[in-house]
């Protein structure tokens, strides 16, 4: 059970967004994708769930291949992705959000997480299910567009930027609950995050990005030991 | 009194006809964004299935159903093999938002040539399964028969049905997720393009009832010239658009108050106003609530 990526290479129009990008994430690792606006992250992360078409290069998960497929057929590979900017409906309600994630599996009456297994991680949902998803705060959101994408039981979870824009103490639940479900659960997790420190205090390993390429890889903790890592993504 | 009584009565069963139509236009818009306005030519073509199952089976009750699916069939055809190449092809470019609505009007043309062609210019008849000789109320006679409260129960029935398929089902879960956002639901793993489908077949089938019900409510016969046909175009579209075009609550709203001005404007002001008058109130909503009735945003729950 592997994400193995290997010369990925995306344009958009003439330019270059992803170039030649190659790592492999193993089962129940979390890996942190950090870098500066432009990138690539997110870029990368919407080819490997199949909403961009990549030029070049491969992606695989558990030798499936992400390339050359819908969005709807990877999800069905366990591959699951929370897009940016908290990816929830919000003209559904809390529950019709959930139950939209498991909608796949129940057509096909095969077994999805349960809403009680959701509010379970995430208590404040459990209050709100009934409500529109608009009436909900920004952390809360969040916490709807993660839940919705557990509720289809992925084996790998591709999440974009979840601390975009939310006080820094819901950002610290947020990551904070990520650790504990690749811990607990095996979850798989790719996490693409601007908040580069608060990303790797909680990754296993992480990847630097730069303009489209992979400029360092290593342990978490040896990023955060880096120093050119130190003075230009994570500020001091 | 008994004028009043009547002209309400007359009014909504008119109107709930539009709401008919006006639901059709606004699963279209919802699904694909296209405003259809080959939508009436569909309903014509489907009330010519109708009409064909009444000759060969001489029952309004399978009639009815045979045009629905007849209707459902040819709107599924053209979002496959027409809307959805066209939506491709015309993305970008100076007209890419015009285009789809454009290429509907060139449909309705095509259909009702094609129909012409079929079945030739001249009226046939379809009878309705009830007499539609008004009920007597001491030595009045309403203007509502057996007819008309059928139509009635008939259009509550399928707005119910229709309203719990959207808001109970998972397929109901797809098409609106479908039409909210796209994206997400293609991560959901929803398949949007056959949810597209979809949504076109339900309002070919909404619009195949309208076009029975339009014609037997009439004086049951109808051509692909029919008055009664560009009526329910003209009013299945401004009713949906009163109704804020994305809600089939607002849809059904806005039906009804169509019907109702209609009726009143026609028995109180001056019959002459008929066709002028949904016209001027779809100016006054689009002046005053541009939203439509229904406000967009609240309109997307239903």
């Amino acid at each position: 059970m592997s994400l193995e990526v290997s010369q990925l290479t995306v344009h958009h129009g003439a330019i270059c967004a992803v170039n030649d990008v190659s790592f492999s994430v193993k089962k129940g690792e979390l890996v942190a994708v950090i870098g500066s606006n432009g990138a690539g992250k997110t870029t990368l992360l919407r080819t490997l769930s199949g909403l961009n078409k990549a030029t070049h290069g491969s992606a695989t998960w558990n030798g499936h291949n992400l390339l050359h497929s819908k969005p709807e057929r990877i999800v069905r590979h366990g591959v699951s992705h929370v897009s940016e900017g908290k990816a929830v409906i919000p003209e559904l309600t809390v529950s019709e959000n959930l139950e939209l994630g498991a909608i796949w599996r129940k057509n096909k009456k095969e077994s999805s997480a349960s809403k009680a297994e959701i509010t379970a991680i995430f208590p404040r949902l459990g209050e709100r299910l009934k409500q529109r998803a608009d009436t909900l705060s920004g952390g809360e959101r969040q916490m709807l567009a993660i839940g919705r994408a557990l509720m289809s039981k992925p084996e790998i979870l591709l999440l974009d930027e979840p601390s975009l824009g939310l006080a820094p103490l819901v950002v610290e639940q947020i990551f904070q609950t990520i650790r504990d479900l690749a811990t607990s659960m095996g979850l798989t997790v790719v996490l693409v995050e601007q908040n580069a420190m608060g990303a790797l205090k909680i990754a296993d390993n992480g990847i630097v990005l730069n303009l489209g390429k992979v400029a360092v890889t290593g342990t978490a903790q040896s990023l955060i030991a880096d120093p050119q890592v130190r003075a230009a993504y994570l500020g001091y | 009194m008994i004028q009043l009584i009547n002209t309400l009565l007359i009014g909504i069963t008119a109107g709930s006809i539009y709401a008919l139509m006006a639901i059709a236009i606004v699963l279209v818009w919802r699904s694909t964004r296209v405003i259809n306005f080959a939508q009436a030519g569909m309903a014509l073509l489907s009330t010519y299935f109708g009409y064909e199952a009444m000759v060969h089976l001489n029952s309004f009750w399978i009639a009815l159903p045979v045009a629905m699916i007849g209707g459902a069939a040819v709107a599924a055809f053209i979002e496959l093999v027409f809307m959805r190449f066209l939506l491709k092809r015309s993305a970008h470019g100076a007209i890419s938002g015009v285009a789809p609505i454009i290429a509907t009007l060139g449909l309705l043309g095509v259909i009702r040539s094609l129909t012409s062609s079929i079945w030739g210019g001249q009226d046939v008849r379809i009878v309705g399964p009830v007499s539609n000789v008004g009920y007597s109320l001491g030595a009045n006679t309403l203007a509502f028969s057996p007819l008309k409260l059928l139509i009635l129960v008939t259009v509550i029935v399928l707005v119910l049905l229709l309203s719990l398929l959207f808001q109970k089902s998972n397929m109901g879960l797809s098409l609106r997720a479908s039409a909210f956002s796209p994206e997400i639901a293609r991560l959901s793993g929803i398949r949007v393009n056959g949810v597209r489908t979809l949504g076109w077949s339900l309002a070919g089938a909404s619009g195949a009832v309208a076009g029975m019900f339009q014609t037997v409510n009439g004086n049951g016969s109808f051509s692909p010239d029919s008055i009664e046909f560009s009526l329910l175009l003209v009013s299945g579209f401004i009713a949906a658009v009163i109704g804020g075009l994305d809600s089939l609550v607002g849809a059904v709203i806005g039906g009804l108050v169509l019907g109702l001005v209609i009726s009143f404007v026609l028995m109180y002001i001056n019959s002459s106003l008929f066709f002028i008058a949904p016209f001027v109130i779809l100016l006054i909503v689009l002046f005053v609530r541009p939203q439509g009735i229904i406000g967009a945003k609240a309109a997307r729950r239903a």
